[in-house]
């Protein structure tokens, strides 16, 4: 038998990234072949799945995100997201598909003022997207976060309008931020797109403390390599 | 021309910020009993054009770049060099 097929997946490289190096680590130990991308390409590889990285993309000027969503390879993220393609954003990255209008929402400085680095423990909402597949529904999870601004944020009528559509995938059980709902992790209408605050890429083993990261990153290389052309 | 942008929270969004600094003020013995916290962006703009112009192409960079519509509001001033 020959081994599983090695899905190709984009780390993007902003300026102030710090967690691409940890994200392409994970990704490779959980079978994908993970290839760093700079936020200078105007155009993405071919890849069946992108990552946005944690780490202050442009020095978080102006607000989160703000600046890195007008990065040359965030035109061609954005197309590849419209195409239905794959994009999970960790951290800072949930902040640029937030900025860039990817995901619902914005996020905010936490309620605390204080940077918040411990483990977060999370209940899976949903399991049935291609970044939560090797979830159970009402999961716990134990992902460690590192943010100052992690405080999601909706009003009324689209906090109600994720509810309704399922969009919520993960939430605080012990809230560490702020967040609107509890809301940890959210997707876009079609559930392609997914932007979590929690580190998965910091959880990958035992000996970090926790290996539940590795659920949501080896749901993310299980879903990519069932989008990877098989070689005939 | 030059213009300043002021950008604000929405009334009813939580400002921690603002929290905090109203706390502060209230421990030097100032009598405070609110403090938002916001942005203040000058601008040059490149041509001196029809001052309406200008006001429709700055809503339009409050809009895409300079404010969060979801959770700020902006407010202009347009002023001759």
């Amino acid at each position: 038998m020959s081994p599983e097929p090695r899905p190709r997946i984009a780390v993007i490289v902003f300026p102030g990234s710090n967690d691409d190096g940890d994200a392409a680590l994970a990704l490779e130990g959980l079978g994908a072949e993970p290839t760093l991308v700079w936020h200078a390409e105007p155009t993405l590889p071919d890849v069946a799945a992108v990552v946005l990285p944690g780490g202050f993309s442009y020095g978080d000027y102006l607000r989160c995100g703000a600046i890195a969503r007008f990065a040359p390879v965030m035109s061609a993220v954005t197309r590849f997201a419209a195409e239905g393609g794959l994009v999970l954003g960790i951290c800072n990255g949930f902040q640029v598909l937030c900025e860039a209008g990817l995901l619902p929402g914005t996020l905010r400085p936490n309620t605390s003022l204080s940077f918040v680095c411990r483990d977060a423990a999370l209940v899976v909402d949903r399991a049935e997207t291609p970044f939560t597949g090797r979830c159970e529904p009402g999961q716990s999870l134990t992902i460690p976060v590192k943010h100052g601004e992690g405080c999601y944020f909706a009003d009324g009528a689209l906090l109600a309008h994720l509810e309704a559509t399922g969009q919520i995938v993960l939430r605080y059980t012990d809230n560490p931020n702020g967040s609107i709902g509890d809301i940890a992790a959210v997707t876009n209408e079609a559930a392609n797109v997914l932007g979590l605050m929690p580190h998965p890429e910091h959880a990958v083993d035992e000996l970090l403390g926790s290996s539940d990261g590795a659920l949501i990153l080896g749901s993310l290389v299980d879903s990519a390599r069932e989008r990877t052309p098989v070689p005939a | 021309m030059r213009a300043t942008v002021l950008v604000r929270p929405k009334p009813g969004i939580l400002d921690p910020q603002g929290e905090a600094v109203e706390n502060s003020l209230r421990q030097l013995g100032f009598a405070v009993e609110g403090a938002r916290i916001g942005r203040v962006v000058d601008l040059e703009l490149a041509e001196d054009g029809d001052p309406d112009q200008a006001r429709a192409e700055l809503e339009r960079m409050c809009e895409q770049l300079l404010a969060n519509p979801l959770i700020e509001s902006y407010e202009i001033t347009v002023s001759p060099r």
